[in-house]
Formats: C-alpha cells, sequence, structure tokens
C-alpha cells in the first residue's frame, strides 16, 4: 500500500509543488492502487489511463515552471454523475451505458483548471436514487470499513464510490452530489468529510439532472482542511446554470481553524428519533460537549417540522426526478429498444433502461403532478417545504450553526433495507431538511461504534455562510481527533 | 388515497415505461406504502403558506438572445443510438 496515498490532499499538493514527487508517479500509482481495489470495492466504472497520465503530465510541466493551481497534480475521482468529456458517464444506469459526452461538465472543468487530475469515475446509485449504492447498474460497492464479522457493509449512496474511494485511500479527494444526503450520509458511514455548500454555489450544469432544485454537487475529503480546497476548486458563478449564485466566493480554507469561540450552537430535539442506537445519541452529546468545551454557547432549539421533512421530499424529489428523466426516450442519445411503434420504443426504452428504484420513483413523481392529484401531493409538499425553510430562518435568528447526527445509524449491511423502501429513505432523516432548505451542511468523523464502525456529526450553518460551517467542523475534527482507518484488504 | 393495479397500469403508461407485468402487485403495494406514509404531510398547517420552488432567492437570470453555441453536429450525434448522414434515425411517427 502506498505511503503517499496516505497522504491529504493539502499535504501532497505541498508535495507535488516542492516536486519531491511528480503528478505523473502519482497518477501512475493511483491507476494502479484503483486497479488493484476494483474486484474488491466494486467502486470504479470507468479509467481512462491516456487522458490520467496526459493531465498528469500538464501538471508537472506547470509545476516545474513554478506554476499551477490550487489542487495541482492532485488525482480525484469523479462520480459517475458528472460528463467527464471522452469518459463514459452513465449515472450507473443500463439506459446510459456506454455514454460518452463531448463536453465537461462545470464542476470538473473547475477542477481541471485548478490542476485536479481525472483519476477514475465512481459508482452510484442509478441517477442517485438510492441510500446504499444497491441500486448501481455495476452492483453494490463494498465499503473499506467491515462488519464486526467481516460482513460486507454499504458505503452509504447515493455517492457511495465516491466515499469508499477517499475511505480506502485510493485518491486525495472525490465529487459526490447530494440531493438528499447522498454526500453526507455516505461520508458519515465511511470516516470521510462529506460537504454541500448553499444550492446554487456549485454548478449543476452537465452534472446528470435527479431534482433539481434540490440537487447540490460536492467534495469528500479526508479533512475538513481538504474538504474546504476541493469545494473552493469546484465552486463558483456558472452562466450555463441559471440557478448558480452570483455571489463571490469565500476563502473557505481560511475559515478552517479560526476560533469557534462565542459561536451559538443550537441542538435541535427533534433530531432524537426512535429506535436510534444510544452511540449515536452518545457521539452527539461528545460534539455538543467539545464544541462547548472551545467557547461555544449551546442553545436548545426546535425545528418543529423535521419529521414532515422526508415526506416532502419523496413528493418534490419524485415529481423533479419523473420531469428530468423524461428525456432518457432512446432517441437522441442513450439505448433504444425498438417496439411496434413509436410509443412502444419509448415504453420499451425506459422498461428496459431504468432499474427499479428508478422507474418505482419516476411512477411516484409522475402519479404527485398528474390530474387531480397535483394540489393534494405536490403543491402541499411544496409548501411544507416552506414550512422546513422557516423553521430554519427562525432558528439562526438564535443561533450561527445547528449540530446535529448525520445519519441515524453506522454503515448497515448489503442487502438488509434493500426490499423495504421506506426503511431505506429514512436514512436521510438528518440530512434531507439541508436539502429542503438549500443550507450549507457537512459531515465530519466523530467516533466510532461499538463495532469500531465511524459515525460522523453534520454541521449545518444559513445560506452563504459556509465559513461557520467549516470552523465548526475544523473544531470537531480537532477535538474527536479521529484516526481510526479500516483494515487494508482491499490491496 | 390509495391505488390499484390499473392506477399502477396507467401510471406506468403516463410515464412511458413499458407496463412491468409481473412486478404489478409488488407496484401497487410499494407505491401504496410510499403514498400513506406521506399522507402525514395533511398534519401540516398550511394555511397562507407560499409553495417553495427552489432556495434560489434572485430572479432568474436573463441574457441577450442570440446564438452563443453551435456547429457541432458531429458531436451532437456522437451518442445517438442510430444516425445517417448528420440526422438522427427514430422510429415512423406520421402515418
Amino acid at each position: 500500500m502506498s505511503e503517499l496515498f496516505k497522504l491529504t490532499l493539502s499535504d501532497i499538493t505541498a508535495k507535488l509543488k516542492a516536486r519531491e514527487v511528480s503528478a505523473v508517479e502519482l497518477a501512475t500509482e493511483g491507476l494502479a492502487l484503483c486497479e488493484a481495489a476494483q474486484p474488491k470495492l466494486n467502486a470504479f466504472t470507468a479509467f481512462d489511463a491516456d487522458k490520467t497520465l496526459a493531465m498528469a503530465k500538464a501538471s508537472d510541466e506547470k509545476l516545474a515552471k513554478g506554476e499551477g493551481g490550487l489542487i495541482e497534480g492532485a488525482p480525484l475521482a469523479i462520480k459517475d454523475l458528472f460528463a467527464v468529456e471522452g469518459v463514459e458517464t452513465a449515472a450507473s444506469s443500463n439506459i446510459l451505458k456506454g455514454f460518452k459526452p463531448t463536453y465537461e461538465s462545470s464542476v470538473t472543468a473547475k477542477l481541471w483548471d485548478n490542476g485536479g487530475v481525472f483519476l477514475c469515475k465512481t459508482s452510484m446509485d442509478e441517477f442517485a436514487m438510492g441510500s446504499s449504492n444497491e441500486t448501481a447498474n455495476t452492483g453494490p460497492v463494498n465499503n473499506p470499513w467491515k462488519g464486526p464479522n467481516g460482513e460486507m457493509l454499504t458505503p452509504g449512496g447515493s455517492s457511495g464510490g465516491s466515499a469508499a474511494a477517499v475511505a480506502a485511500d485510493l485518491c486525495f479527494g472525490s465529487t459526490g452530489t447530494d440531493t438528499g444526503g447522498s454526500i453526507r450520509q455516505p461520508a458519515a458511514f465511511t470516516g470521510t468529510v462529506g460537504v454541500k455548500a448553499t444550492y446554487g454555489r456549485t454548478s449543476r450544469w452537465g452534472a446528470v439532472a435527479f431534482a433539481s432544485s434540490l440537487d447540490h454537487p460536492g467534495p469528500f475529503a479526508k479533512t475538513v482542511k481538504d474538504s474546504a480546497l476541493m469545494l473552493q476548486a469546484m465552486s463558483g458563478h456558472d452562466p450555463k446554470d441559471s440557478t448558480s449564485l452570483p455571489n463571490e466566493l469565500p476563502d473557505f480554507v481560511a475559515a478552517v481553524g479560526q476560533s469557534v469561540k462565542g459561536l451559538r450552537i443550537g441542538v435541535p430535539k427533534e433530531y432524537r428519533v426512535d429506535g436510534m442506537p444510544g452511540e449515536i445519541d452518545e457521539v452527539w452529546q461528545k460534539g455538543i460537549d467539545w464544541l462547548k468545551a472551545a467557547g461555544c454557547e449551546i442553545v436548545d432549539i426546535s425545528l418543529p417540522h423535521t419529521k414532515y421533512a422526508l415526506p416532502a421530499y419523496y413528493i418534490v424529489a419524485p415529481a423533479e426526478a419523473s420531469s428530468n428523466l423524461a428525456r432518457y426516450d432512446g432517441m437522441r442519445y442513450g439505448n433504444r429498444v425498438e417496439g411496434t411503434n413509436l410509443n412502444a420504443t419509448y415504453e420499451n426504452t425506459r422498461g428496459a433502461g431504468f432499474g427499479h428504484e428508478v422507474q418505482r420513483r419516476i411512477m411516484i413523481g409522475t402519479y404527485v403532478l398528474s390530474a387531480g392529484y397535483y394540489d393534494a401531493y405536490y403543491l402541499r409538499a411544496q409548501k411544507v417545504r416552506t414550512r422546513i425553510l422557516q423553521d430554519f430562518e427562525q432558528a439562526f435568528e438564535k443561533v450561527d450553526a445547528v449540530l446535529t447526527p448525520s445519519a441515524p445509524s453506522a454503515a448497515f449491511e448489503l442487502g438488509s433495507k434493500s426490499d423495504d423502501p421506506i426503511a431505506m429513505y429514512l436514512n436521510d432523516v438528518f440530512t434531507v431538511t439541508a436539502n429542503l432548505a438549500g443550507l450549507p451542511a457537512m459531515s465530519v468523523p466523530a467516533g466510532v461504534d461499538k463495532d469500531g464502525l465511524p459515525l460522523g456529526l453534520q454541521i449545518i450553518t444559513p445560506a452563504l455562510d459556509e465559513e461557520t460551517m467549516f470552523k465548526v467542523g475544523a473544531a470537531i475534527e480537532d477535538s474527536a481527533g479521529f484516526v481510526a482507518k479500516p483494515d487494508n484488504w482491499w490491496s | 388515497m390509495s391505488v390499484t393495479a390499473d392506477d399502477v397500469r396507467r401510471i406506468a403508461r403516463l410515464a412511458r415505461i413499458a407496463e412491468p407485468t409481473d412486478r404489478i402487485d409488488t407496484l401497487v403495494g410499494e407505491l401504496n406504502g410510499i403514498l400513506n406514509w406521506i399522507e402525514q404531510l395533511n398534519e401540516v398547517d398550511v394555511d397562507g403558506v407560499e409553495p417553495m420552488t427552489t432556495p434560489v432567492k434572485f430572479p432568474l437570470p436573463q441574457r441577450v438572445d442570440e446564438v452563443t453555441d453551435g456547429n457541432c453536429r458531429d458531436k451532437v450525434l456522437a451518442n445517438a443510438p442510430s444516425s445517417d448522414e448528420g440526422f438522427f434515425v427514430v422510429p415512423k411517427s406520421v402515418e
């Protein structure tokens, strides 16, 4: 196992800059590590070694001249949701199998502009619809962390491959997308840091759409500082996304390590749910104690509509998805299955191309938008969404940040929830509120449970205030001193 | 509200998904499970509340209506399931 790949993004970029290691050496090693791990973790969907090495060579040339961007030469893993020019981008779906974009997503374009090197595409739940990576057309990803008796665990989802790649030290950072928790829940399950910024900070252009008003691209990283660096390198205004924020980017990295003294931290009573393991409660209490010791003021708050967030999400997200996914008709791109007439061709194409979970969500979305049901379901859910935002707006009059657990459990065994859609949906009970409200939120590893599996804490802050999120995240990271790593069984 | 097997067939047709004949009963159960769970939204007082369509608080940006892209026919056709002579080939849709 490579010692270099155990380093953080911040450390490797310093080494690259100092020419202690070349980007080509690093990329070559990264490709070998990922290739060796693939039969065990099943985390990757595509490689393009020529592209990787060409990008690394270009980075070396820049670095040799004393030039280069924020993350020059660092190999990154990219969720299969982001279009990478010339590399298969299928959103882990059979309907897009073989699709090679002739354009680059804005998020990856920004990462490459800042010096990132494409290493691989990572597996995900099909069209980002899932919380365990089990709906991927290439099968589940295995979490680098195993259960107490060697059980294979889910890395979470939907960005499971990207989380696993960072947790297994196979890259220095990765991209994910978070529509209901798809970055933060896998981050919590793999002992990594996962961030989604304010809605609109990161462009959705060139990322396969799931639910447009909820989709947030963001990074996975090994440390809070690395996550700030990744977010810095992938954010910013994009005229190609009409919901992209025109606001100037703060210096996210500079916020890491700043004092949290005097910050008011809200602890919402509604985030203590039935059946939640005591260990989740304990790690939450530890987080509260750490922040208190760091000089924060702890404030009990109420977010009364929390329990309605998931049901509202399961109307709004499928409704948007059914509309977005209408584009997969087998005519202009994607795979076509011919029928006896045009409608039959559409139906066969979509029946064969979409997996069961995606079909289920399209059908729910179609139903709640259909004549006679729109007001009762969709319009009501949108109003409940307003209530959830108002909860946060009222809370943020009294506090600067909200601290909660990231997920209601540690990573669970593959297959244990796949027969019960609602049990699976409940994974996102703590994360989905920040998507509905569009707020910055991150998961930071904070401890382990009795089986030694990682647990995460979530920090939510007001819109546009990622800096406070990073300050609090770094304070939790410092106090937690989380150094646990899974035993390496994949290389 | 609950859905029947006929509703599931109708929804599948609306969504242009081939009728999942061997999964109709499963889907009836799953969709009803999800819809019953969603019913709890009826407890929320939403009188006078505006629906939220996006977290973005500024108006949709506009730009000058001019051509900014184009002349890339081959790129557009690159992933077509079927194309010929610079055109998409699609099933006959007009008799």
